[in-house]
C-alpha cells in the first residue's frame, strides 16, 4: 500500500509502491524496468499524481497498476494513441508509455511510426523480450528468424523488425535501449528520456524467463556493449546511430543512440495550447467568437 | 408546409453547379425564405453528374420534394437526364448553344440562352452559370440588388473587375429573362428574417463547439470529412485542439486519452471508419471515461456508394463493442437537431461516464437548411457529472475509489493530475480502487457486483432521457414510424396525405438507446394502421423494434438505392399498402442521379 506524500511533498519509492505486488514471473526482467522507473521518478522527484503510466495489454503492460501514479491500463496496441491524447489535453502531465514488443511493434506498428514522428512529448518504453509472453509463447516482430515457439514450432521464416532502426528513420528525437539487469544505467536512460523535451523511444531487453529461452540474461550479458563506454560516439550523429541500431549477435549496443533537441513538441507546435493546458481553458468560447460563427453562415 | 420553390442544378463535378447552389442559397436566406438542399454527387473529383436540388419557401422547408420548378442543366448530359420530370408550370434555362432539349411535357417553358451573345465565353468559362443565375432570379421576381451584393462577396477577393464582369454577366442573363421568358406564376416572398444556411456537418461541428469540446480528432471518410474541415478552421479562434491522425483506430483512442484527461472530445466517421472504432467504445464504457462518437452513415455494406445515404449502421451501433455496457445512441431529427443534440449526448455521457454514439447520415450530413440563428444556442447548458478537478495536496492517497459502488451507478472521476486520487483505470473487469480482477486469481463476486454497478446507470440514462411523442392528428388513419433524418419526409407525407383525405400521424425516434419501449408500445397501441419508414433493406430499425418490444408493424416503406425518400414515394406507398395491397412497399427513384 502506498503512503501520502509527507508535508514536504518529497516523493519517496514508498509513495511509488502500487495497490498491488507485481504478478510477473519470478526473475522476469519486467521487475528491474519497474525499479528503474520508480528511482527515476524519486531522482527527478517528479510528483506522482503529476504523472500517467499508459500501457497496452501484456505481462508488461500491467504495469500502471503496480506503480501509483495515475495509470490507464488500456487496448493492445493503443497506448501511444491513448498517450497523445492525454498529453494535448493536459501537457504539464508526465506522459509514461509502457508495454511489450508485440503490443508496439506488432498490433501498435503504425502508431509507434506516426508516434515518432510527431514528436509527442512522452516517454516510450518498450520492454522488448521477442516473445509474446501473455498469451504463453508466440513468436514476436522482434524474435530472430528461426526462433522456434508455439505458433512457429518449425522456426520463424520472418526476419525480426529493428525497433532502434525504425524509431530513427521515423524521425523520432530521441532513441535509446537498455537492459534491465544493467539497472543504473536504465535508470540513468528513463530520467534522460523524462527529460528530454520531444518522444523518447526506450527499447528495454527484458528476458522472459518462462518462454524465451533464447535470449535469456546469459545470452544478452557478453553482447551487450554501452555506448557510453565509447569513446567518441557522438549521439548527435544520426548516420552513426543508424549504424550502431544494425548491430546484433556479437555485439549489441545499449544507451543513448541519438538525442536531438531541435525539434518543437507536439504540443509546443499547437498555437492552440499557447495559453495552456487545454484542462484548463474555459470551457465556454466568447460571444464574440461565436457571434462570427454564424455569421459566416449568412 | 405552404407554397415552395424548387430549383434542380445538374452538370458534371468541376462545372461548377456548387457555386450558383450557393447563390441562391445566400439569397433566399437573407430574403427570409426557408431552404432545405440536398446534393446527388458521385465520387469523383472531375465529370459524372452531379444534381443539387434547392428548395424554398417562406415556412420551414423539410425536404427536398417531389417536383422542380426551374432546371438549369449545365450539360448535355444533365438535360437528357432531367428534362422529362419537369410538369406544367416548371421551366428549364440553358445554354442554347452547347445543348439541345429533348421532349417536355405540356406546360413546360424552354427558356434558351444565346450565351456567346450575352457574355465573353472564352474570357468566363462559367458565364453560362452566371447567365442562368440572373435569368433564374429575374423570373422568380427577386430585385437585382440581391445578386449583386452576392456577387460582390463572392468575388470581392479577386478584385473589382472580376466584381464587375460577374455582375455585368447576371445583369444581361437577368435583363434578357425579363425581355423573352414568362416569370413564375408565384413570385417569391420576402420576410424580415435573416436566416443562418449550413449543413448537418457544420451543425454537428458547431454544436460540439458549444457542447465544449476542445478535442476533436478524425480520419477522413465520406461524408464526415465536413465535420473535420470546421473543426480545423475554426480551431484556433475556438481554442479547440484538432488533429488529422493516422487511422479511425487512433482517432478513438487519442479522442478518450483525452477525455480521460478531462477535456470533453469529439470523433466523425462513417460507417466503415466506426467500425475500426468499435474496440474503442468498450475501452470507453470499462474504464468510465466519456467520449462522443458520430457515425455519418452511408450506403453499405464495406466501401459501399461513398456518396450516397442510408440508414444501415443501426445493428452495428447496436453491436458494437461486444459485451454489456451502458451507452447512449441518438440519431438527429434534421440539420437544427444535428446542433442541438451534441451538448445533450454530451451531458449524458459526461454524466453517466460512458460513450454517447451519434447516427447522423449523409442526408443531413452534406444536406443544408436555413436556421434561425437564435437556435444555434452556443449558451446549451453543460453538465460535467462528478467530475474531480482539483483536490488539496496533501490527501491520502489510496483512500479514493475511482470505482467506487453506488446506488446510482456512477463513480466520482478525478482526472490525471489531481492529487490524492491516484488510480489505474482499466480495460480489465477491475475493483473497487481500478486493481484488476485478474490480478486476484479472477473473483465471481467482484465480477458481478462491477458489472452490475455499470449497468445500474442505464437507469439513470433512461430516466435523463425523454420519450418520443406522436406529431399529428391523434385520430389517423396511418401512423407513420421511422428514425433520424426521416423526420422531415415523412412530415410532408403526413400532411399530404390528411389533405387528401387520409389523416396521419408521425412518431419520429431521436433515441435509439435508451429506447423507452413502453412508451412506443402504448402510442402504437392506439394507432389504426403502423407503417415502418427507413432507408435501409431489412428494416433494421423494424427489427431492433420488435426485438425491445415484440411491436410488429402492419408495414414497411424501405428504400436502400442510395437517394433519399421524396414525400410523394411514401404517400403513394401508404395507398398501396392502406388498399391492401402489400405489406412491404420500396419506391423507385425517378431521378437517375
Amino acid at each position: 500500500m502506498a503512503t501520502a506524500l509527507a508535508t514536504t511533498n518529497h516523493v519517496a519509492m514508498s509513495n511509488l509502491k502500487g495497490k498491488v505486488d507485481p504478478d510477473w514471473c519470478p526473475g522476469c526482467g519486467d521487475f528491474g524496468v519497474l525499479a528503474a522507473v520508480q528511482k527515476a521518478l524519486v531522482d527527478l522527484q517528479i510528483p506522482n499524481h503529476n504523472v500517467v503510466t499508459i500501457s497496452g495489454i501484456g505481462c508488461s503492460s500491467n504495469f500502471p497498476g503496480f506503480i501509483n501514479t495515475y495509470g490507464m491500463h488500456t487496448l493492445h496496441g493503443r497506448a501511444l494513441a491513448v498517450a497523445t491524447g492525454v498529453k494535448l489535453a493536459n501537457h504539464e502531465l508526465t506522459v509514461l508509455v509502457t508495454g511489450g514488443d508485440g503490443d508496439g511493434f506488432g498490433i501498435g506498428g503504425n502508431h509507434f511510426v506516426h508516434s515518432m514522428r510527431r514528436n509527442v512529448d512522452l516517454l516510450y518504453i518498450v520492454m522488448d523480450n521477442q516473445i509474446y509472453g501473455l498469451t504463453t509463447g508466440q513468436t514476436s516482430p522482434t524474435s530472430r528468424l528461426g526462433m522456434k515457439t508455439k505458433s512457429m514450432p518449425f522456426g520463424s521464416v520472418e526476419a525480426p523488425v529493428n525497433p532502434i532502426s525504425l524509431a530513427l528513420a521515423a524521425g523520432a528525437t530521441f532513441v535509446a535501449r537498455g537492459f534491465s539487469a544493467e539497472q543504473k544505467h536504465l535508470t540513468e536512460l528513463i530520467k534522460q528520456g523524462i527529460q528530454h523535451k520531444g518522444v523518447s523511444f526506450l527499447d528495454v531487453f527484458s528476458p522472459c524467463v518462462t518462454y524465451n529461452h533464447d535470449n535469456t540474461y546469459q545470452w544478452f550479458r557478453p553482447r551487450v556493449k554501452k555506448l557510453e563506454d565509447e569513446k567518441g560516439y557522438d549521439a548527435t550523429d544520426w548516420m552513426a546511430a543508424m549504424g550502431k541500431s544494425l548491430l546484433w549477435d556479437e555485439e549489441i549496443p545499449i544507451g543513448k543512440f541519438f538525442e536531438r533537441t531541435d525539434v518543437p513538441t507536439l504540443h509546443g507546435a499547437e498555437p492552440v495550447l499557447d495559453a495552456g493546458p487545454l484542462i484548463h481553458a474555459d470551457i465556454r468560447i466568447p460571444k464574440d467568437v461565436t457571434r462570427t460563427f454564424i455569421e459566416e453562415l449568412m | 408546409m405552404g407554397k415552395t420553390f424548387a430549383i434542380g442544378i445538374g452538370g458534371a463535378a468541376g462545372q461548377g453547379v456548387a457555386t450558383p447552389g450557393d447563390i441562391f442559397a445566400k439569397i433566399f436566406s437573407r430574403r427570409g425564405l426557408h431552404l432545405n438542399a440536398y446534393n446527388a454527387y458521385q465520387s469523383i473529383i472531375r465529370g459524372g453528374h452531379t444534381f443539387l436540388t434547392i428548395r424554398t419557401g417562406p415556412e420551414k422547408v423539410t425536404n427536398m420534394g417531389d417536383r422542380v420548378d426551374l432546371l438549369i442543366p449545365l450539360n448535355q448530359d444533365a438535360m437528357d437526364r432531367h428534362l422529362g420530370l419537369l410538369s406544367d408550370g416548371s421551366a428549364c434555362l440553358y445554354n442554347s448553344e452547347t445543348i439541345k432539349p429533348g421532349i417536355a411535357a405540356l406546360g413546360v417553358q424552354l427558356c434558351p440562352l444565346p450565351v456567346s451573345k450575352l457574355a465573353d465565353v472564352t474570357r468566363n468559362k462559367v458565364a453560362q452559370n452566371t447567365l442562368a443565375v440572373g435569368a433564374g432570379l429575374s423570373m422568380m421576381g427577386i430585385g437585382f440588388q440581391a445578386l449583386e451584393q452576392v456577387l460582390t462577396e463572392q468575388f470581392k477577393k479577386k478584385g473589382e473587375a472580376v466584381v464587375s464582369e460577374n455582375i455585368g454577366i447576371a445583369r444581361a442573363g437577368y435583363d434578357y429573362a425579363g425581355a423573352n421568358f414568362q416569370p413564375f406564376a408565384w413570385p417569391l416572398p420576402m420576410t424580415a428574417i435573416r436566416y443562418a444556411v449550413l449543413s448537418g456537418n457544420i451543425a454537428m461541428a458547431m454544436g460540439g463547439a458549444a457542447a465544449g469540446v476542445k478535442f476533436y480528432c478524425a480520419y477522413p471518410m465520406s461524408p464526415s470529412t465536413g465535420v473535420l474541415h470546421w473543426m480545423a478552421a475554426h480551431a484556433r479562434k475556438a481554442g479547440i485542439m484538432v488533429r488529422q491522425v493516422e487511422d479511425e483506430i487512433g482517432v478513438v483512442n487519442m479522442a478518450i486519452g483525452a477525455a480521460h484527461a478531462g477535456v470533453r472530445s469529439m470523433c466523425a466517421t462513417s460507417g466503415g471508419g466506426f467500425a475500426l472504432m468499435t474496440e474503442g467504445l468498450g475501452l470507453s464504457a470499462m474504464m468510465e471515461t466519456p467520449v462522443v462518437v458520430i457515425d455519418c452513415q452511408r450506403a453499405g455494406p464495406s466501401t459501399g456508394v461513398p456518396t450516397k445515404t442510408e440508414q444501415g449502421d443501426l445493428w452495428q451501433m447496436l453491436g458494437a463493442g461486444f459485451g454489456d455496457y451502458p451507452r447512449a445512441i441518438a440519431a438527429p431529427l434534421d440539420i437544427g437537431d444535428c446542433f442541438k443534440l451534441i451538448p445533450e449526448i454530451f451531458n449524458i455521457a459526461d454524466r453517466f461516464q460512458c460513450p454517447g454514439i451519434v447516427l447522423c447520415d449523409l442526408l443531413l450530413s452534406e444536406g443544408r437548411l436555413s436556421i434561425d440563428p437564435k437556435d444555434l444556442d452556443f449558451a446549451a447548458p453543460i453538465d460535467r457529472g462528478e467530475l474531480i478537478t482539483d483536490a488539496p495536496a496533501t490527501n491520502g492517497d489510496g483512500v479514493y475509489k475511482r470505482y467506487k459502488i453506488t446506488e446510482s451507478g456512477i463513480s466520482p472521476r478525478a482526472v490525471p493530475g489531481v492529487p490524492g486520487h491516484t488510480h489505474t483505470a482499466a480495460s480489465d473487469e477491475h475493483d473497487e480502487d481500478g486493481v484488476l480482477i485478474s490480478d486476484e486469481f479472477t473473483n465471481p463476486t467482484k465480477r458481478r457486483a462491477m458489472m452490475e454497478k455499470r449497468m445500474r446507470k442505464v437507469t439513470g440514462i433512461e430516466a435523463a432521457v425523454p420519450p418520443p411523442v406522436l406529431w399529428g392528428p391523434h385520430d389517423a388513419d396511418v401512423t407513420l414510424i421511422g428514425w433520424g433524418s426521416t423526420k422531415g419526409v415523412i412530415e410532408e407525407a403526413c400532411e399530404i396525405l390528411t389533405e387528401q383525405g387520409i389523416p396521419a400521424n408521425q412518431l419520429q425516434i431521436r433515441w435509439l438507446v435508451p429506447l423507452h419501449g413502453d412508451a412506443i408500445l402504448d402510442i402504437l397501441k392506439q394507432a389504426r394502421h403502423t407503417i415502418i419508414v427507413e432507408n435501409n433493406f431489412s428494416g433494421q430499425f423494424a427489427r431492433y423494434l420488435r426485438s425491445e418490444t415484440s411491436f410488429v408493424p402492419d408495414g414497411h416503406i424501405r428504400k436502400y438505392d442510395g437517394e433519399p425518400f421524396m414525400p410523394h414515394h411514401i404517400v403513394e406507398a401508404v395507398k398501396e399498402q392502406l388498399g391492401g395491397k402489400s405489406k412491404l412497399s420500396v419506391p423507385a427513384h425517378e431521378i437517375l442521379v
